[in-house]
């Protein structure tokens, strides 16, 4: 697993997050020992832990109580447990079992998928193309063009859902996969373009022209020679969408609903408002949920985290 | 459910192979022009198609909202400006725009700060810890609003008193000795929406950590150290020396924490759904969209929140600006 101390991503967040002045100097070095490393007293510890404890428990009483049996998640706090933690009796994992199949979560985890991959996996070469275009092509409007997509990055989605949910009305869209997709890959587009071009803006210009003198064609060299060395900056943007897309409930709500589409958020937020339904329920299907979410965290940190900061200010 | 994954398969292959057969065709087309025409058109072809998703999917419905602000509820008649007058007289509402500052003024701040704490402190200790430590405050980021507040609803569960409390919070409260309390419904001093800001700030703040982590460490030693020869503790250090050199990157996460926080939704709809005084605009649009069936207020309630964010939009370009003036 990768530290998730490392230095300023190499797609830059829109700011002075590589502000020269911070580029300058003798620099602690980047990736976790500083000279300050080792120095924590009992004080800086234990204020560490109890944030620590902070952040965790709540998670760990999530997952605790979604493998209880469901007459004990309901009546004794998760804590009880502690006590005795090797009695296998009061373990069990049919609470799983009867949210994926009662209350649809298996379904809404396979729809999950088909909203998210396809919703990820498009954009990325058209925003590349763009991306290339914007980097080493020279063309009229080019940099108007390019202030636009870098002033959409801050617009709340919200804007686009009131006419959106009215014109895919007019093509029965509404309820359907693509209905999604679309918005989301519209949606995801300003992001993709600029951490693409912010990536592709630190390649040697010399690579792209000497390929030029070589008699290699703008289409050649964008296959052949960009999008080879862009795969950081495309795995950035991959995870990032598909963590957002993964994790979003409005646009689903909006355009699908809660019914035989919903995604996994959806589902949830369902399960949750209505009432009566066991917290051994709840909590599991909570936790169904982040198990594809916390895997991408857990195998591909140094990406996620890229991902996340370089595409934290998508509105 | 096969079907679904078909179809989903073969959307990807559909869209990503379609793509690429078009940029390919209009390529080939483009090499067909004749001498300057060829380097003339082909950025065009090949920002075209994101441009165009750019442009269908997020600046004409914009348009279209701000029209539809000036509509009635089914967008059929205009009514002028009387959905931002009924609204903005709605003592409702009011409450509602009063509580989205509050979200406003608390839940960037907030993070900002513990996020500066845990960077500075977590720099202290050896590696291991420091990358422990690290990654369980980041770990709420992969989590989404719904499963968060999923976890957050379970800490704030409350049972009458006298019975055992399965919430952690009021477990803790009912030990020391006081009565279990409702805390999602504690209005007083809006109370029950600072709970729901505590659980955006649980999943921010790894967020926060990261990126002030890296300024931090940024720092030039040798600042620090002419600092100490000049007699300055170790507080005067940080405060003068090392906050004014990360200013920059607190104005990032600040901003950007701010913007999420603005269209904030899945948390209060999930949570609370906006009752017990703890509506936000974010929600009132979806509210008035779906509950209420109106789109002009919707509208006009999105049109608010896209003024709102101008000045983010000026400063996030003058911020690009400046980047690249200096590449």
């Amino acid at each position: 697993m990768t530290a998730v101390s490392q230095g300023p991503p190499p797609t830059p967040v829109p700011g002075p997050v590589t502000d020269r002045k911070t580029m300058g100097g003798r620099r602690r070095q980047l990736g976790g020992v500083g000279e300050n490393a080792g120095k924590a007293n009992w004080i800086v510890k234990a204020v560490l832990l109890i944030i620590c404890f902070l952040w965790i428990v709540p998670v760990i009483g999530l997952f605790i109580t979604s493998v209880r049996q469901p007459d004990a998640a309901n009546a004794t706090g998760w804590w009880t447990v502690l006590k005795s933690p090797l009695d296998a009796t009061q373990w069990t994992l049919a609470n799983y079992t009867e949210v994926a199949t009662e209350s649809n979560m298996f379904r809404a985890f396979i729809n999950s998928f088909a909203i998210t991959l396809p919703a990820t996996l498009i954009p990325i070469l058209i925003a590349a193309f763009a991306a290339y275009a914007f980097t080493f092509m020279e063309f009229k409007g080019r940099d108007v063009l390019f202030i636009m997509i870098v002033s959409l990055l801050v617009v709340p989605n919200q804007v686009a859902l009131v006419p959106l949910l009215q014109l895919y009305g007019q093509f029965g869209l509404n309820g359907t996969f693509p209905a999604v997709w679309l918005a989301h890959i519209g949606f995801g587009m300003p992001l993709a373009i600029f951490i693409l071009r912010s990536y592709m803006a630190t390649l040697p210009k010399e690579l792209i022209e000497s390929a030029k003198v070589d008699g290699a064609t703008h289409f050649t060299t964008f296959w052949r020679l960009v999008i080879p060395v862009s795969v950081p900056a495309l795995a950035s943007f991959a995870i990032f969408q598909f963590l957002w897309v993964w994790n979003d409930l409005l646009v689903a709500l909006i355009f699908l609903g809660p019914g035989e589409n919903e995604p996994m958020t959806v589902n949830l937020a369902g399960l949750i408002g209505q009432q009566g339904q066991g917290w051994q329920l709840i909590t599991a299907g909570g936790f169904f949920t982040m198990i594809v979410p916390l895997i991408v965290f857990l195998s591909l940190q140094r990406f996620f985290i890229r991902g996340m900061v370089a595409g934290s200010v998508k509105g | 459910m096969t079907a679904k994954v078909i179809t989903a398969l073969i959307s990807i292959i559909a869209g990503v192979g379609g793509a690429l057969v078009l940029y390919y065709l209009l390529n080939k087309l483009a090499e067909r022009l004749p001498g300057p025409w060829e380097d003339r058109i082909k950025p065009y072809v090949y920002i075209l198609p994101a441009v165009a998703a750019i442009g269908l999917f997020l600046i004409y419905p914009a348009y279209q909202t701000i029209v539809y602000s000036f509509a009635n509820r089914t967008s059929t008649e205009w009514v002028g400006l009387d959905n931002y007058r009924q609204l903005l007289t709605s003592e409702a509402f009011l409450q509602t725009l009063f509580n989205t500052l509050l979200w406003i003024v608390i839940v960037p701040t907030a993070t900002v700060i513990l996020g500066l704490a845990v960077a500075v402190l977590a720099d202290r200790l050896r590696p291991r810890g420091e990358k422990l430590t690290k990654t369980i405050i980041f770990l709420p980021m992969a989590i989404s609003m719904v499963g968060a507040a999923t976890i957050w609803r379970f800490v704030y569960e409350a049972r009458p008193a006298g019975q055992p409390q399965i919430g952690l919070q009021n477990a803790i409260v009912t030990a020391l000795g006081f009565d279990p309390v409702v805390w999602l419904q504690q209005e007083r001093f809006h109370m029950n929406s600072f709970w729901l800001m505590v659980i955006l700030i649980w999943a921010q703040v790894g967020f926060s950590m990261v990126l002030l982590s890296a300024a931090v460490k940024g720092v030039p030693t040798e600042t620090l150290e002419a600092a100490r020869i000049d007699g300055a503790t170790e507080r005067q250090a940080f405060f003068r020396v090392v906050v004014p050199q990360i200013w920059p990157t607190v104005t990032v996460v600040f901003i950007t924490v701010l913007i999420g926080v603005m269209k904030v939704f899945d948390v209060v709809y999930v949570m609370t759904n906006g009752n017990f005084n703890t509506n936000v605009i974010g929600l009132e649009f979806y509210n008035q969209l779906f509950t209420n069936g109106n789109a002009g207020f919707a509208a006009a309630i999105v049109v608010m929140l896209m003024v709102a964010i101008i000045p983010v939009m000026i400063y996030q370009v003058r911020q690009f600006r400046a980047q690249e003036a200096g590449r």
